[in-house]
């Protein structure tokens, strides 16, 4: 019997041998981790099944009805000591994999920095991380490098065995930044931002995409994740910078606009807060910052000590070239600080709170002045 | 003036509307119109609308409902597996710069509609049939609690299988995947009325579905025979108990979010839009909620079945009866605390994933020791290999494959290679078609001589089974290598050539699942032909366990002309081992429950409720809305709800059966 299974699988081991199973064998350091988990846990799962689905064949051939010398004991319906194992051996085998579980996600969560390159290999001391900010848009990816002020569409690059710090977010629906060579997934939401770090061990040219639907264009969301030595990672910097390109809020919102299967785009110079204004929402001049939003709210709303983080925030904007020329919706900068005006509230002596507590955005705008 | 008199009419319905320009849909909508038209004449014809009418779609047997049921989810599995052979044949083909041959405004309908459609409208009302016909007779009660709630659930279900049917043909259908994330299902996003089908057709059959709930358990609580305590009941019964509290205690959930989102998109607020304080993760976590419970909503029923046909077919009482019962429980209450693992990909913390991980294996132990039961039960037995044990055995290798690449997922790092990548989609229609389905077929095959006195002709049902069987390997075990080759799921088109060749097998294993269905309606089709050969006039050919197998086959109306004395869990096999002797005289008159046409009324006038809200013809929607509550009042000065059976009808219709019985021997 299973002479004849391991005779029918070979075509299939043949079959597989021939392909890329690239969860299982990536270039990166997070995803080789967590591809060793896939073997690991399945060998430890392998130990109960493999056993259950020979005792299901066993016992289906030994006591057909047609073979009349095996035991038959109708009445036969407990044993306590049997109860026990059946009961404890999924148990011991999922405390091991509970444990392990434990470990690993804690161990490979996305949102902690790493403490090694590879295995062998801890992060240098002192070693600065690639800051990469990606926006998922309608349907293709943005990515931005403030340490270079480029950024660049449909195509990332990184250099082989530095530390890859994201910030993710996403203009209108939710998205899935995915490079199977590199690491594990994470969502890429709206109004929000994500974190993941990871690290890329060998050059080459791998495939990113986007792995949660997200409407019309969906299919064709893929970029090439670039994994370069570092002298080919300072020129591919050079040549973006030299592409002339510039992406200020402008070029986002014209880019931001649902388009699909857009090729590689390259800018030169980006609006550093960018970013910051594409996860608060308020890329479009005159839009109120959710960021900011919030600590107006914090300070108490309008009525309280509003008004003069409403103020805050209307300085800091215009400082910071926003000028407020278009009125869009409800929330925009001027409606707030004339309700608040009109609302004749008490003021509050001091905003500092506010600045302190606030999300990224929100301090450092309000610091800028 | 033209146009605000038809706005006022139709909504947002116009000519548009109707996809008279796609050849596709045009050739299934003749299709559907003539063969409409065939079935109404035919029924015209044989003068079969009055029959129809007072004996079926007013009916309030529990029996003949859980009939309709099974009707029911046949047509959608239809429907929802066209929608999967289009998939599948997309796939195949739409490499090397092709396109396919479905744009993105049609594939992107036809997952979602798949989904919801082999979901809601396949899976519940094949599960919801068989708790219907099978629960009353195993506790030996004559109705359901409810009968006329039973029916007014039924055309509920109907209802919103109606609207979604609807969709084909007039407007369209969601294009968000099966579970409507906003905001992708949100008003900037869907501003069409795709959504508001998913939304109305599930709020509809919602409302079926816990109604039917409340029914069944109010059922199994209340109306078991004397001497049938909690630990006297079958395990059917037991999983459908624990599946209906599962229904109560989850449907609301997902009549709650939904009444948000639709709040989101009609009235305009913000529960889950981007801005404005809203916040989609909530949708995730709420649906999920309800979603996860589903899930074993669907498969807890399965797994009784399984029970009553391991211990049917290997002549034995089931193994670790007890361990069972608890199981069961400790998986329904488990089944609440792991919703998270559906998103584990969306950043939360490592103490958070880790929790609900590790809680999602907990479950693995107790449907381990469930695996371990049937296994123990078939040791020193006689195993009889008749269909349903064929689908049993096929359950046992092909589930614990499910289960086990589940438990995989449940490991969040694992998880983050592989959700929402085809390994997750090979992962559950391994446990939906090995688990589900499989369970369905089992529990066809064995209550089908119950439900209509003659068995399904066996070869056409092995032809079915190995199609099925070999079939779902060839179609999803492509699709476990896939999502290792970190292919993520609802692309339409694909730029990596080696792939093609997986989607390939993929497909020609959906060509074989397409055989096996075939075979299964070849089968009904011989089966009734034949029906004077396959005849079984005992009311028990497999030699069963459990009370439905002590009255004839089909039972009559009244189910047991006396209720039955409990004093086994194998209530049947206790009785014909004591000697059980059928009493022949002191016949009473037997109080039932009358007909009435209130349910087909009231679900009638919600569908069109729903169709006039998706399509904004307010005028429609205050009508029929007024019209609900008018008909539901209506209902309840209907004073002619019960009726005595006459003795001389009991009498004749036991003597007919004691002919049978002596007949045979």
């Amino acid at each position: 019997m299973s002479r004849y299974r391991a005779i029918a699988l070979l075509p299939v081991m043949a079959a597989l041998s021939g392909c890329n199973l690239v969860v299982l064998n990536p270039a990166g350091d997070v995803a080789s981790q967590q591809g060793d988990l896939v073997v690991i846990s399945t060998l430890l799962m392998l130990l109960i099944i493999v056993p259950v689905m020979a005792l299901t064949v066993l016992f289906a051939w030994r006591y057909r009805q047609s073979n009349n010398t095996a035991r038959y004991e109708p009445d036969w319906d407990h044993s306590t000591q049997l109860e026990l194992v059946i009961w404890a051996a999924p148990l011991l085998i999922i405390i091991c994999l509970g444990a392990i579980t434990w470990v690993t996600t804690h161990k490979l969560d996305p949102y902690r920095p790493l403490d090694r390159i590879a295995s062998d290999k801890p992060v240098p001391a002192g070693a600065k991380p690639l800051d990469v900010q990606v926006v998922a848009l309608d349907w293709k990816w943005l990515f931005v490098y403030p340490e270079y002020g480029i950024a660049s569409v449909n195509e990332m690059a990184a250099p082989v065995d530095r530390q890859i710090r994201f910030s993710l977010t996403a203009s209108t629906v939710m998205n899935s930044f995915y490079v199977p060579a590199l690491a594990g997934m994470i969502y890429t939401m709206p109004g929000m931002e994500t974190k993941l770090h990871a690290v890329i061990n060998e050059p080459g040219t791998y495939k990113g995409f986007s792995s949660n639907y997200s409407g019309a264009g969906f299919s064709h969301m893929r970029f090439n994740f670039l994994g370069l030595s570092n002298q080919d990672f300072d020129g591919w910097v050079s040549k973006v910078k030299s592409s002339g390109g510039s992406l200020d809020r402008n070029a986002y919102l014209a880019l931001e606009k649902p388009s699909e299967a857009v090729p590689v785009q390259h800018f030169g110079t980006v609006d550093p807060k960018l970013f910051n204004a594409v996860v608060n929402m308020c890329v479009r001049p005159g839009t109120m910052c959710m960021s900011d939003m919030a600590a107006i709210d914090r300070a108490g709303g309008l009525n309280a000590g509003g008004k003069a983080a409403a103020d805050a925030i209307l300085r800091a904007n215009t400082l910071a070239g926003f000028p407020d020329t278009q009125a869009t919706g409800l929330c925009t900068v001027a409606e707030a600080v004339e309700a608040a005006a009109n609302s004749g509230a008490v003021q509050r002596p001091t905003v500092t709170p506010i600045s302190a507590s606030a999300s990224p955005a929100g301090p450092q705008r309000l610091a800028n002045p | 003036m033209l146009e605000t008199l038809t706005t006022f009419l139709f909504g947002r319905l116009s000519l548009e509307s109707f996809p008279y320009h796609e050849p596709i849909v045009v050739a299934t909508f003749f299709a559907v119109l003539l063969g409409g038209i065939a079935l109404v004449a035919a029924l015209s014809y044989f003068k079969l609308w009055g029959y129809l009418w007072t004996e079926w779609f007013t009916t309030v047997d529990h029996k003949r409902i859980g009939i309709m049921y099974m009707i029911l989810g046949l047509i959608m599995l239809l429907r929802g597996f066209a929608d999967a052979i289009m998939m599948r044949a997309q796939q195949a083909i739409a490499f090397n710069g092709s396109e396919g041959y479905l744009n993105s405004h049609h594939f992107d309908q036809v997952f979602t509609a798949h989904g919801v459609i082999m979901i809601f409208f396949v899976a519940m009302p094949f599960v919801t049939g068989l708790m219907n016909y099978v629960v009353p007779l195993q506790i030996g009660a004559r109705d359901v609690s409810f009968p006329f709630l039973n029916n007014f659930s039924f055309w509920m279900t109907v209802g919103g299988a109606v609207l979604i049917m609807a969709s084909l043909f007039i407007g369209e259908f969601a294009r968000t995947g099966w579970l409507a994330y906003p905001p992708l299902s949100g008003l900037e996003a869907s501003p069409d009325v795709g959504v508001d089908y998913y939304i109305w057709a599930l709020q509809v059959a919602g409302v079926g579905t816990t109604l039917s709930g409340i029914n069944l358990i109010c059922t199994i609580v209340k109306m078991r025979a004397p001497g049938m305590t909690m630990m006297k009941m079958p395990v059917f019964t037991w999983t459908s108990l624990c599946t209906n509290v599962l229904i109560v205690a989850s449907f609301p959930i997902l009549t709650a979010v939904l009444v948000l989102l639709s709040l989101d998109r009609y009235v305009g607020t913000h529960f889950f839009t981007n801005d404005m304080g809203g916040n989609p993760m909530m949708y995730v976590n709420l649906i999920w909620i309800w979603g996860h419970p589903e899930v074993y909503i669907l498969i807890l029923p399965c797994f009784g079945i399984f029970s009553e046909v391991t211990s049917t077919f290997t002549g034995k009482k089931l193994f670790g009866y007890t361990s069972m019962v608890y199981a069961t429980v400790v998986i329904t209450i488990l089944s609440y605390l792991v919703w998270l693992h559906h998103f584990f990909t969306m950043g939360s913390g490592a103490s958070v994933n880790s929790f609900f991980g590790i809680t999602t294996m907990i479950i693995s132990i107790p449907t381990g020791a469930k695996i371990f039961n049937w296994l123990f039960t078939m040791y020193r037995g006689r195993i009889r290999f008749e269909l349903p044990m064929m689908w049993t055995i096929a359950f046992m290798l092909t589930f614990v494959l499910g289960g086990m690449t589940g438990v995989l997922l449940a490991v969040p790092p694992a998880d983050f290679v592989l959700h929402n990548s085809l390994f997750l989609i090979a992962h559950f229609h391994n446990v939906i078609i090995g688990g589900v389905l499989f369970g369905l077929f089992a529990g066809i095959y064995y209550w089908w001589p119950k439900a209509f006195g003659f068995r399904l002709d066996p070869f056409w049902g092995k032809m079915s089974f190995w199609f099925w069987v070999i079939g779902f390997y060839f179609a999803f075990m492509p699709l476990y290598v896939l999502g290792l080759m970190g292919v993520t799921r609802r692309l339409r088109v694909f730029e990596d050539p080696s792939l093609q060749i997986w989607f390939q097998i993929a497909a020609f294993g959906a060509v074989l699942i397409a055989l096996g269905i075939g075979s299964f309606l070849i089968q009904i089709a011989v089966s009734i032909l034949k029906r004077r050969q396959l005849v079984d006039v005992s009311g028990d050919p497999w030699e069963g366990r459990t009370l439905e197998w002590a009255t004839s086959s089909p039972p009559p109306g009244y189910n047991f002309a006396f209720t039955p004395v409990i004093h086994d869990n194998d209530a049947w096999w206790d009785m014909k081992k004591r000697g059980y002797a059928r009493p022949l005289e002191g016949f009473r008159p037997i109080h039932m429950p009358s007909n009435t046409g209130a349910g087909i009324i009231l679900a009638g006038i919600s569908t069109t409720l729903g169709f006039a809200l998706i399509w904004h013809i307010w005028w429609l929607a205050a009508v029929s809305f007024i019209g609900l509550l008018v008909v539901a009042i209506g209902h309840t000065f209907n004073y002619n709800r019960d009726f005595h059976i006459p003795v001389d009808e009991v009498v004749r219709t036991e003597n007919e059966r004691t002919r049978l019985l002596s007949g045979q021997v």
